[in-house]
Protein backbone atom coordinates (compact mmCIF):
# COMPACT_ATOMS: atom_id res chain seq x y z
CA UNK A 1 0.00 0.00 0.00
CA UNK A 2 2.57 2.41 0.95
CA UNK A 3 4.74 1.70 -2.53
CA UNK A 4 1.32 2.66 -4.05
CA UNK A 5 1.27 5.93 -2.52
CA UNK A 6 4.79 6.70 -2.64
CA UNK A 7 4.32 6.72 -6.29
CA UNK A 8 1.38 8.07 -6.08
CA UNK A 9 2.83 10.87 -4.43
CA UNK A 10 5.86 11.29 -6.85
CA UNK A 11 3.39 12.03 -9.97
CA UNK A 12 1.52 15.00 -8.18
CA UNK A 13 4.84 16.52 -6.45
CA UNK A 14 5.91 16.40 -10.20
CA UNK A 15 2.37 18.02 -11.12
CA UNK A 16 2.23 20.68 -8.71
CA UNK A 17 5.72 21.74 -9.12
CA UNK A 18 5.23 22.49 -13.05
CA UNK A 19 2.96 25.86 -12.56
CA UNK A 20 3.85 26.42 -16.20
CA UNK A 21 2.34 22.52 -17.19
CA UNK A 22 -0.74 23.07 -15.08
CA UNK A 23 -1.52 26.70 -16.66
CA UNK A 24 -0.15 25.08 -20.58
CA UNK A 25 -2.68 22.87 -20.93
CA UNK A 26 -5.53 24.78 -19.00
CA UNK A 27 -4.80 27.09 -22.93
CA UNK A 28 -6.53 24.41 -25.25
CA UNK A 29 -9.90 23.39 -23.15
CA UNK A 30 -10.35 27.13 -22.38
CA UNK A 31 -10.03 27.92 -25.93
CA UNK A 32 -12.40 25.24 -27.18
CA UNK A 33 -14.96 26.69 -24.70
CA UNK A 34 -14.84 30.01 -25.34
CA UNK A 35 -14.30 29.90 -29.07
CA UNK A 36 -16.80 27.17 -30.11
CA UNK A 37 -18.95 27.36 -26.78
CA UNK A 38 -19.94 31.45 -28.33
CA UNK A 39 -19.09 30.91 -31.91
CA UNK A 40 -21.79 28.08 -32.12
CA UNK A 41 -24.10 29.20 -29.75
CA UNK A 42 -26.52 30.79 -31.42
CA UNK A 43 -26.37 27.89 -33.50
CA UNK A 44 -27.42 25.69 -31.89
CA UNK A 45 -29.74 27.62 -30.07
CA UNK A 46 -31.62 28.24 -33.39
CA UNK A 47 -31.48 24.87 -34.05
CA UNK A 48 -33.59 24.26 -31.25
CA UNK A 49 -31.27 22.45 -28.29
CA UNK A 50 -30.93 25.48 -26.23
CA UNK A 51 -27.73 26.88 -24.34
CA UNK A 52 -24.86 25.34 -25.92
CA UNK A 53 -22.00 25.82 -23.16
CA UNK A 54 -24.27 24.32 -21.16
CA UNK A 55 -24.33 21.06 -23.33
CA UNK A 56 -20.74 21.62 -24.37
CA UNK A 57 -18.89 22.41 -20.85
CA UNK A 58 -18.96 18.19 -19.92
CA UNK A 59 -17.05 17.89 -23.15
CA UNK A 60 -14.95 19.90 -22.35
CA UNK A 61 -13.90 18.83 -18.83
CA UNK A 62 -13.98 15.62 -20.14
CA UNK A 63 -11.22 16.83 -23.05
CA UNK A 64 -9.18 18.00 -20.36
CA UNK A 65 -9.04 14.88 -18.59
CA UNK A 66 -8.85 13.02 -21.46
CA UNK A 67 -5.27 14.99 -22.45
CA UNK A 68 -3.73 15.49 -19.05
CA UNK A 69 -4.02 11.57 -18.25
CA UNK A 70 -2.68 10.49 -21.47
CA UNK A 71 0.34 12.89 -21.00
CA UNK A 72 0.89 11.30 -17.58
CA UNK A 73 0.54 8.01 -18.86
CA UNK A 74 3.20 8.90 -21.48
CA UNK A 75 5.63 10.25 -18.32
CA UNK A 76 6.82 6.92 -18.40
CA UNK A 77 8.80 8.18 -21.88
CA UNK A 78 10.55 10.74 -20.15
CA UNK A 79 11.46 8.39 -17.08
CA UNK A 80 12.85 6.02 -19.89
CA UNK A 81 14.61 8.63 -21.67
CA UNK A 82 15.77 10.73 -17.91
CA UNK A 83 17.05 6.79 -16.35
CA UNK A 84 14.26 6.96 -13.63
CA UNK A 85 12.04 4.49 -15.10
CA UNK A 86 15.21 1.85 -14.32
CA UNK A 87 15.25 2.67 -10.58
CA UNK A 88 11.66 1.16 -10.43
CA UNK A 89 12.70 -1.58 -12.92
CA UNK A 90 14.82 -3.59 -10.53
CA UNK A 91 13.10 -2.22 -7.43
CA UNK A 92 11.42 -6.01 -6.12
CA UNK A 93 7.95 -4.68 -5.88
CA UNK A 94 5.05 -6.14 -8.34
CA UNK A 95 4.60 -4.34 -11.28
CA UNK A 96 0.95 -4.19 -10.87
CA UNK A 97 1.89 -1.96 -7.49
CA UNK A 98 4.25 0.11 -9.68
CA UNK A 99 1.07 0.40 -12.50
CA UNK A 100 -1.59 1.07 -9.79
CA UNK A 101 0.92 4.15 -8.32
CA UNK A 102 1.84 5.77 -11.26
CA UNK A 103 -1.89 5.15 -12.62
CA UNK A 104 -3.65 6.48 -9.62
CA UNK A 105 -0.90 9.30 -9.54
CA UNK A 106 -1.76 10.57 -13.27
CA UNK A 107 -5.66 10.03 -12.64
CA UNK A 108 -5.54 12.55 -9.61
CA UNK A 109 -4.02 14.62 -11.44
CA UNK A 110 -5.95 14.78 -14.49
CA UNK A 111 -9.21 14.99 -12.34
CA UNK A 112 -7.75 18.16 -11.09
CA UNK A 113 -7.36 19.51 -14.03
CA UNK A 114 -10.78 18.72 -15.10
CA UNK A 115 -12.10 20.55 -11.77
CA UNK A 116 -10.15 23.65 -12.65
CA UNK A 117 -11.89 23.34 -15.88
CA UNK A 118 -15.50 23.04 -14.19
CA UNK A 119 -15.06 25.90 -12.07
CA UNK A 120 -13.33 27.81 -15.29
CA UNK A 121 -16.95 26.91 -16.92
CA UNK A 122 -18.61 28.46 -14.47
CA UNK A 123 -17.93 31.96 -15.51
CA UNK A 124 -18.80 31.02 -19.21
CA UNK A 125 -22.20 30.96 -18.27
CA UNK A 126 -22.31 26.86 -17.19
CA UNK A 127 -24.45 26.03 -14.62
CA UNK A 128 -24.72 22.49 -12.32
CA UNK A 129 -28.52 21.50 -12.88
CA UNK A 130 -28.16 18.99 -10.08
CA UNK A 131 -25.78 19.92 -7.07
CA UNK A 132 -26.88 16.38 -5.53
CA UNK A 133 -25.07 14.39 -8.70
CA UNK A 134 -21.82 16.22 -7.99
CA UNK A 135 -20.46 13.06 -6.58
CA UNK A 136 -21.67 11.01 -9.40
CA UNK A 137 -20.15 13.65 -11.97
CA UNK A 138 -16.61 12.98 -9.66
CA UNK A 139 -16.91 9.36 -10.22
CA UNK A 140 -17.43 9.35 -14.23
CA UNK A 141 -14.27 11.75 -13.82
CA UNK A 142 -12.55 9.65 -12.12
CA UNK A 143 -12.96 6.74 -14.31
CA UNK A 144 -12.07 8.82 -17.66
CA UNK A 145 -8.98 10.05 -15.74
CA UNK A 146 -7.99 6.34 -14.49
CA UNK A 147 -8.90 4.45 -18.11
CA UNK A 148 -6.97 7.08 -20.42
CA UNK A 149 -4.18 7.02 -17.64
CA UNK A 150 -3.95 3.34 -18.00
CA UNK A 151 -3.93 3.52 -22.09
CA UNK A 152 -1.14 6.51 -22.01
CA UNK A 153 0.94 4.18 -20.30
CA UNK A 154 0.30 0.62 -22.22
CA UNK A 155 1.20 2.87 -25.14
CA UNK A 156 4.45 4.36 -23.79
CA UNK A 157 5.43 1.25 -22.66
CA UNK A 158 6.28 0.08 -26.27
CA UNK A 159 7.03 3.38 -27.74
CA UNK A 160 10.65 3.77 -27.75
CA UNK A 161 10.39 7.71 -27.82
CA UNK A 162 8.84 10.91 -27.76
CA UNK A 163 8.69 11.21 -31.72
CA UNK A 164 5.84 8.09 -32.00
CA UNK A 165 4.12 10.60 -29.68
CA UNK A 166 2.88 13.33 -32.08
CA UNK A 167 1.08 9.62 -34.10
CA UNK A 168 -0.89 9.39 -30.52
CA UNK A 169 -2.22 12.32 -30.67
CA UNK A 170 -2.94 12.53 -34.53
CA UNK A 171 -4.69 9.00 -34.98
CA UNK A 172 -6.14 8.00 -31.46
CA UNK A 173 -6.71 11.01 -29.27
CA UNK A 174 -7.77 13.82 -31.41
CA UNK A 175 -10.26 11.09 -32.93
CA UNK A 176 -11.51 10.15 -29.37
CA UNK A 177 -12.21 13.44 -28.43
CA UNK A 178 -13.61 14.64 -31.67
CA UNK A 179 -16.03 11.66 -32.48
CA UNK A 180 -17.06 11.46 -28.83
CA UNK A 181 -19.83 13.79 -28.88
CA UNK A 182 -18.04 16.41 -26.79
CA UNK A 183 -19.05 19.23 -29.59
CA UNK A 184 -22.29 18.05 -30.54
CA UNK A 185 -25.49 15.29 -29.52
CA UNK A 186 -24.66 11.76 -30.78
CA UNK A 187 -28.49 11.20 -31.12
CA UNK A 188 -29.50 11.03 -35.06
CA UNK A 189 -26.13 10.60 -37.17
CA UNK A 190 -25.18 9.18 -40.20
CA UNK A 191 -24.72 5.73 -39.27
CA UNK A 192 -20.62 5.21 -39.21
CA UNK A 193 -20.23 8.00 -37.30
CA UNK A 194 -22.98 6.89 -35.32
CA UNK A 195 -20.97 3.60 -34.91
CA UNK A 196 -17.86 4.83 -34.06
CA UNK A 197 -19.17 6.99 -31.03
CA UNK A 198 -20.53 3.96 -29.94
CA UNK A 199 -17.47 1.98 -29.64
CA UNK A 200 -15.71 5.14 -28.21
CA UNK A 201 -15.33 4.74 -24.72
CA UNK A 202 -14.99 8.42 -24.32
CA UNK A 203 -18.41 8.89 -25.26
CA UNK A 204 -19.65 6.74 -22.05
CA UNK A 205 -17.36 9.24 -20.10
CA UNK A 206 -18.98 12.39 -21.79
CA UNK A 207 -22.33 10.87 -21.42
CA UNK A 208 -22.37 9.78 -17.64
CA UNK A 209 -20.85 13.16 -16.97
CA UNK A 210 -23.54 15.27 -18.80
CA UNK A 211 -26.43 12.93 -17.16
CA UNK A 212 -24.92 13.88 -13.71
CA UNK A 213 -24.22 17.87 -14.65
CA UNK A 214 -26.94 18.46 -16.70
CA UNK A 215 -29.31 15.73 -16.64
CA UNK A 216 -29.10 14.76 -20.66
CA UNK A 217 -27.91 11.05 -21.08
CA UNK A 218 -28.11 9.07 -24.21
CA UNK A 219 -26.70 5.54 -22.87
CA UNK A 220 -27.81 5.94 -18.95
CA UNK A 221 -25.68 6.00 -15.89
CA UNK A 222 -25.44 1.68 -15.90
CA UNK A 223 -24.03 1.29 -19.18
CA UNK A 224 -21.81 4.17 -19.17
CA UNK A 225 -20.50 2.96 -15.60
CA UNK A 226 -20.10 -0.99 -16.73
CA UNK A 227 -18.18 -0.05 -20.05
CA UNK A 228 -15.90 2.58 -18.73
CA UNK A 229 -15.43 0.18 -15.44
CA UNK A 230 -14.71 -3.40 -17.29
CA UNK A 231 -12.08 -0.61 -19.63
CA UNK A 232 -10.63 0.31 -16.87
CA UNK A 233 -9.95 -2.78 -15.99
CA UNK A 234 -8.70 -4.83 -18.94
CA UNK A 235 -6.34 -1.76 -19.93
CA UNK A 236 -4.93 -1.90 -16.21
CA UNK A 237 -4.18 -5.74 -16.78
CA UNK A 238 -2.50 -4.83 -20.00
CA UNK A 239 -1.08 -2.23 -19.00
CA UNK A 240 1.00 -3.91 -16.19
CA UNK A 241 1.63 -6.99 -19.04
CA UNK A 242 3.35 -4.69 -21.20
CA UNK A 243 5.09 -2.63 -18.50
CA UNK A 244 6.68 -5.48 -17.38
CA UNK A 245 7.76 -6.37 -20.70
CA UNK A 246 9.70 -3.50 -20.86
CA UNK A 247 13.50 -4.02 -21.37
CA UNK A 248 16.11 -1.05 -21.29
CA UNK B 1 32.37 -21.24 -0.55
CA UNK B 2 29.24 -21.34 -2.65
CA UNK B 3 28.61 -19.02 -5.63
CA UNK B 4 26.21 -16.32 -5.71
CA UNK B 5 26.09 -15.38 -9.10
CA UNK B 6 26.71 -18.08 -12.20
CA UNK B 7 26.59 -17.33 -15.15
CA UNK B 8 26.69 -20.24 -17.85
CA UNK B 9 27.01 -19.51 -22.01
CA UNK B 10 25.26 -16.39 -21.91
CA UNK B 11 24.92 -14.78 -24.98
CA UNK B 12 22.89 -11.48 -25.77
CA UNK B 13 22.19 -10.26 -29.60
CA UNK B 14 20.73 -6.58 -30.52
CA UNK B 15 20.01 -7.41 -34.35
CA UNK B 16 23.49 -8.70 -35.77
CA UNK B 17 25.52 -7.35 -33.44
CA UNK B 18 26.41 -9.56 -30.38
CA UNK B 19 26.95 -7.41 -27.70
CA UNK B 20 27.87 -10.31 -25.30
CA UNK B 21 28.96 -13.82 -26.56
CA UNK B 22 29.07 -17.09 -24.70
CA UNK B 23 30.19 -15.97 -21.80
CA UNK B 24 30.43 -17.88 -18.81
CA UNK B 25 31.81 -16.81 -15.24
CA UNK B 26 31.06 -17.31 -11.43
CA UNK B 27 31.23 -14.98 -8.55
CA UNK B 28 31.98 -16.19 -4.89
CA UNK B 29 29.63 -15.20 -1.99
CA UNK B 30 30.94 -12.46 -0.39
CA UNK B 31 33.67 -11.37 -2.68
CA UNK B 32 34.62 -8.01 -4.17
CA UNK B 33 34.31 -9.28 -7.70
CA UNK B 34 35.84 -6.30 -10.23
CA UNK B 35 34.29 -7.30 -13.97
CA UNK B 36 36.46 -5.34 -16.07
CA UNK B 37 37.20 -4.38 -20.19
CA UNK B 38 37.29 -1.29 -22.29
CA UNK B 39 34.55 0.67 -23.66
CA UNK B 40 31.70 -1.54 -25.46
CA UNK B 41 33.11 -4.74 -24.13
CA UNK B 42 29.57 -5.92 -22.84
CA UNK B 43 29.85 -5.13 -19.11
CA UNK B 44 26.83 -3.00 -19.56
CA UNK B 45 24.57 -5.27 -21.15
CA UNK B 46 25.79 -7.99 -18.54
CA UNK B 47 24.49 -6.18 -15.49
CA UNK B 48 21.24 -5.21 -17.65
CA UNK B 49 20.53 -9.12 -18.05
CA UNK B 50 21.94 -9.96 -14.50
CA UNK B 51 19.50 -7.13 -13.08
CA UNK B 52 16.62 -8.28 -15.28
CA UNK B 53 16.36 -5.03 -17.04
CA UNK B 54 17.22 -6.79 -20.38
CA UNK B 55 16.47 -10.55 -21.21
CA UNK B 56 19.58 -12.76 -22.28
CA UNK B 57 19.19 -14.45 -26.24
CA UNK B 58 20.72 -17.44 -24.95
CA UNK B 59 22.17 -18.58 -21.39
CA UNK B 60 22.07 -20.15 -17.92
CA UNK B 61 22.37 -17.84 -14.78
CA UNK B 62 21.54 -17.93 -11.27
CA UNK B 63 21.61 -14.89 -9.15
CA UNK B 64 21.38 -16.00 -5.02
CA UNK B 65 20.23 -19.14 -6.43
CA UNK B 66 17.42 -17.74 -9.33
CA UNK B 67 16.97 -16.90 -12.62
CA UNK B 68 16.65 -13.76 -13.62
CA UNK B 69 14.21 -14.13 -16.42
CA UNK B 70 11.87 -16.83 -14.59
CA UNK B 71 11.95 -15.54 -11.17
CA UNK B 72 12.11 -12.00 -11.67
CA UNK B 73 11.14 -10.98 -8.31
CA UNK B 74 12.83 -13.06 -6.05
CA UNK B 75 16.00 -12.18 -8.16
CA UNK B 76 15.67 -8.07 -7.67
CA UNK B 77 15.46 -8.97 -4.06
CA UNK B 78 18.48 -10.02 -4.28
CA UNK B 79 20.25 -7.26 -5.52
CA UNK B 80 21.14 -3.20 -5.08
CA UNK B 81 22.70 -1.06 -7.82
CA UNK B 82 24.11 1.43 -8.74
CA UNK B 83 23.60 2.19 -12.71
CA UNK B 84 26.08 3.62 -14.65
CA UNK B 85 23.83 6.36 -16.32
CA UNK B 86 21.78 8.81 -14.11
CA UNK B 87 18.52 7.23 -12.58
CA UNK B 88 17.60 9.91 -10.26
CA UNK B 89 14.11 12.11 -10.72
CA UNK B 90 15.42 15.37 -11.12
CA UNK B 91 11.98 16.90 -10.43
CA UNK B 92 12.29 15.30 -6.71
CA UNK B 93 14.71 16.58 -3.70
CA UNK B 94 17.68 14.67 -2.83
CA UNK B 95 15.75 13.65 0.50
CA UNK B 96 12.25 13.08 -1.77
CA UNK B 97 14.30 10.40 -4.00
CA UNK B 98 15.97 8.59 -0.90
CA UNK B 99 12.59 8.02 0.67
CA UNK B 100 11.07 7.08 -2.73
CA UNK B 101 13.82 4.13 -2.61
CA UNK B 102 13.48 3.39 0.61
CA UNK B 103 9.93 2.87 0.38
CA UNK B 104 10.60 0.56 -2.83
CA UNK B 105 13.00 -1.23 -1.63
CA UNK B 106 11.06 -1.82 1.70
CA UNK B 107 13.86 -0.66 4.20
CA UNK B 108 11.63 -0.89 7.38
CA UNK B 109 9.98 2.60 8.92
CA UNK B 110 11.54 2.06 12.10
CA UNK B 111 15.52 2.70 10.55
CA UNK B 112 14.42 4.64 7.23
CA UNK B 113 14.68 7.99 8.48
CA UNK B 114 18.06 7.42 10.24
CA UNK B 115 19.73 5.16 7.81
CA UNK B 116 18.76 8.29 4.96
CA UNK B 117 20.09 10.92 7.35
CA UNK B 118 23.34 8.59 7.64
CA UNK B 119 24.09 8.23 3.82
CA UNK B 120 23.39 11.16 3.13
CA UNK B 121 26.02 12.66 5.19
CA UNK B 122 28.23 9.55 4.58
CA UNK B 123 28.35 11.53 0.72
CA UNK B 124 28.27 15.18 2.42
CA UNK B 125 25.15 15.91 0.99
CA UNK B 126 22.62 16.49 3.91
CA UNK B 127 23.04 20.23 3.79
CA UNK B 128 21.76 19.93 0.30
CA UNK B 129 19.21 17.57 1.20
CA UNK B 130 15.78 19.65 0.53
CA UNK B 131 17.61 20.82 -2.95
CA UNK B 132 16.42 19.47 -6.34
CA UNK B 133 18.59 17.10 -8.21
CA UNK B 134 18.54 19.15 -11.26
CA UNK B 135 20.41 21.96 -9.75
CA UNK B 136 23.18 19.42 -8.71
CA UNK B 137 26.22 18.79 -10.12
CA UNK B 138 27.57 15.92 -12.03
CA UNK B 139 29.94 14.32 -9.31
CA UNK B 140 26.66 15.69 -6.67
CA UNK B 141 24.46 13.55 -8.82
CA UNK B 142 26.73 10.68 -8.31
CA UNK B 143 26.74 10.45 -4.97
CA UNK B 144 23.59 10.75 -4.33
CA UNK B 145 23.05 7.65 -6.46
CA UNK B 146 25.55 5.71 -4.62
CA UNK B 147 23.55 7.12 -1.21
CA UNK B 148 20.73 5.22 -2.90
CA UNK B 149 22.12 2.37 -3.70
CA UNK B 150 23.62 1.71 -0.55
CA UNK B 151 20.03 2.56 1.75
CA UNK B 152 19.38 -1.10 1.55
CA UNK B 153 22.03 -3.96 2.23
CA UNK B 154 21.23 -6.43 -0.27
CA UNK B 155 22.78 -9.61 -0.55
CA UNK B 156 24.46 -8.71 -4.07
CA UNK B 157 25.63 -4.67 -4.67
CA UNK B 158 26.03 -4.49 -8.19
CA UNK B 159 28.05 -1.32 -9.06
CA UNK B 160 28.92 0.02 -12.70
CA UNK B 161 31.16 2.64 -12.72
CA UNK B 162 30.14 3.88 -9.67
CA UNK B 163 33.11 6.77 -9.00
CA UNK B 164 33.16 7.55 -12.29
CA UNK B 165 33.84 11.05 -12.61
CA UNK B 166 34.58 11.09 -8.47
CA UNK B 167 37.51 12.86 -7.18
CA UNK B 168 40.22 10.59 -5.18
CA UNK B 169 39.12 11.71 -2.11
CA UNK B 170 35.32 10.54 -2.54
CA UNK B 171 36.49 7.55 -4.33
CA UNK B 172 38.62 6.46 -1.62
CA UNK B 173 36.15 7.44 1.24
CA UNK B 174 33.35 5.42 -0.72
CA UNK B 175 35.57 2.90 -0.92
CA UNK B 176 35.97 2.57 2.50
CA UNK B 177 32.84 2.15 3.25
CA UNK B 178 32.26 -0.59 0.79
CA UNK B 179 35.02 -2.79 1.87
CA UNK B 180 33.87 -2.41 5.38
CA UNK B 181 30.27 -3.37 4.10
CA UNK B 182 31.62 -6.40 2.04
CA UNK B 183 33.61 -7.68 5.57
CA UNK B 184 31.06 -7.00 8.25
CA UNK B 185 27.50 -7.88 6.44
CA UNK B 186 29.43 -9.82 3.71
CA UNK B 187 27.94 -8.46 1.04
CA UNK B 188 28.98 -9.71 -2.40
CA UNK B 189 30.11 -6.65 -4.58
CA UNK B 190 30.40 -6.76 -8.12
CA UNK B 191 31.74 -3.91 -9.93
CA UNK B 192 33.24 -2.36 -12.85
CA UNK B 193 35.49 0.56 -13.67
CA UNK B 194 37.80 1.95 -15.66
CA UNK B 195 40.15 2.88 -13.11
CA UNK B 196 42.07 -0.76 -12.96
CA UNK B 197 44.42 0.71 -10.23
CA UNK B 198 41.11 0.71 -7.76
CA UNK B 199 40.07 -2.77 -8.88
CA UNK B 200 43.48 -3.94 -7.87
CA UNK B 201 43.40 -2.24 -4.52
CA UNK B 202 39.98 -3.42 -3.64
CA UNK B 203 39.11 -6.72 -5.96
CA UNK B 204 38.99 -9.89 -4.82
CA UNK B 205 38.69 -11.40 -7.82
CA UNK B 206 38.93 -10.36 -11.30
CA UNK B 207 37.30 -10.81 -14.72
CA UNK B 208 38.04 -9.51 -18.33
CA UNK B 209 35.96 -8.97 -21.22
CA UNK B 210 36.57 -7.83 -24.35
CA UNK B 211 34.56 -7.70 -27.78
CA UNK B 212 31.38 -9.48 -25.66
CA UNK B 213 34.00 -12.54 -24.32
CA UNK B 214 35.93 -13.17 -21.39
CA UNK B 215 39.40 -12.44 -21.86
CA UNK B 216 40.89 -13.61 -18.45
CA UNK B 217 39.98 -14.39 -14.77
CA UNK B 218 41.54 -14.63 -11.66
CA UNK B 219 42.88 -12.83 -8.45
CA UNK B 220 45.00 -9.97 -9.50
CA UNK B 221 48.04 -11.92 -8.48
CA UNK B 222 47.23 -14.60 -10.95
CA UNK B 223 46.21 -12.28 -13.40
CA UNK B 224 50.01 -10.28 -12.81
CA UNK B 225 51.48 -13.70 -13.12
CA UNK B 226 49.91 -15.22 -16.10
CA UNK B 227 51.05 -11.88 -18.13
CA UNK B 228 54.38 -11.04 -16.23
CA UNK B 229 53.14 -7.86 -15.27
CA UNK B 230 53.87 -6.34 -11.93
CA UNK B 231 50.44 -3.85 -12.34
CA UNK B 232 47.64 -5.03 -12.98
CA UNK B 233 46.83 -1.96 -15.65
CA UNK B 234 49.54 -3.80 -17.60
CA UNK B 235 48.11 -7.11 -17.44
CA UNK B 236 44.99 -5.49 -18.46
CA UNK B 237 46.53 -3.88 -21.56
CA UNK B 238 48.47 -6.97 -22.14
CA UNK B 239 45.09 -8.77 -22.29
CA UNK B 240 42.72 -6.39 -24.45
CA UNK B 241 45.28 -4.94 -26.81
CA UNK B 242 46.11 -0.98 -26.74
CA UNK B 243 44.29 -0.55 -29.78
CA UNK B 244 41.51 2.71 -28.60
CA UNK B 245 37.79 1.00 -28.38
CA UNK B 246 35.46 4.23 -30.01
CA UNK B 247 34.47 2.39 -32.41
CA UNK B 248 33.19 -0.48 -30.38
CA UNK B 249 31.21 2.01 -28.39
CA UNK B 250 29.48 3.78 -31.24
CA UNK B 251 27.84 0.59 -32.73
CA UNK B 252 25.73 -0.09 -30.08
CA UNK B 253 24.80 3.87 -29.99
CA UNK B 254 24.44 3.33 -33.50
CA UNK B 255 22.18 0.68 -33.19
CA UNK B 256 20.40 2.00 -30.33
CA UNK B 257 19.61 5.13 -32.75
CA UNK B 258 18.59 2.70 -35.60
CA UNK B 259 15.87 1.03 -33.33
CA UNK B 260 12.18 1.74 -34.75
CA UNK B 261 9.69 3.80 -32.73
CA UNK B 262 8.56 0.63 -31.76
CA UNK B 263 10.61 -1.33 -30.10
CA UNK B 264 8.62 -4.88 -30.50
Amino acid sequence: MEIIYILWLRQLKRYFRSKSRIIGSLGQPLLFLLAFGFGFGSIYQKAGEGNYIQFLAPGIIAMSILFTAVFSGTEIIWDKQFGFLKETLVAPVSRLKIMLGRTLGGATVAVFQGLIVLVISLFAGFKIQNTSMLLTALLFMALIAVLFTALGTAIASVLEDMQGFQLIINFLIMPLFFLSGALFPIDGLPKTIAVITRINPLAYGIDGLRGALINSMHFGFTTDFLVLGSLVIILMVIGSYLFDKIQI
Amino acid sequence: MENIIIVKNLTKKFGNFTAVDNVSFDVREGTIFAFLGPNGAGKTTTIKILTTLLNPTSGELKINGHDPVKEEHETRSSFGIVFQDPSLDEELTAYENMKLHSVLYGVPKAIREKRIEEMLKFVELWDRKNSFVKHFSGGMKRRLEIARGLLHHPKILFLDEPTLGLDPQTRNHIWNYLQDLNKKENITIFFTTHYIEEAEKVAKDVAIIDNGIIVAQGTPDELKQKTKTSMLEDAFLNLTGRKIREEEAGAIDHLRMRRRVFHR
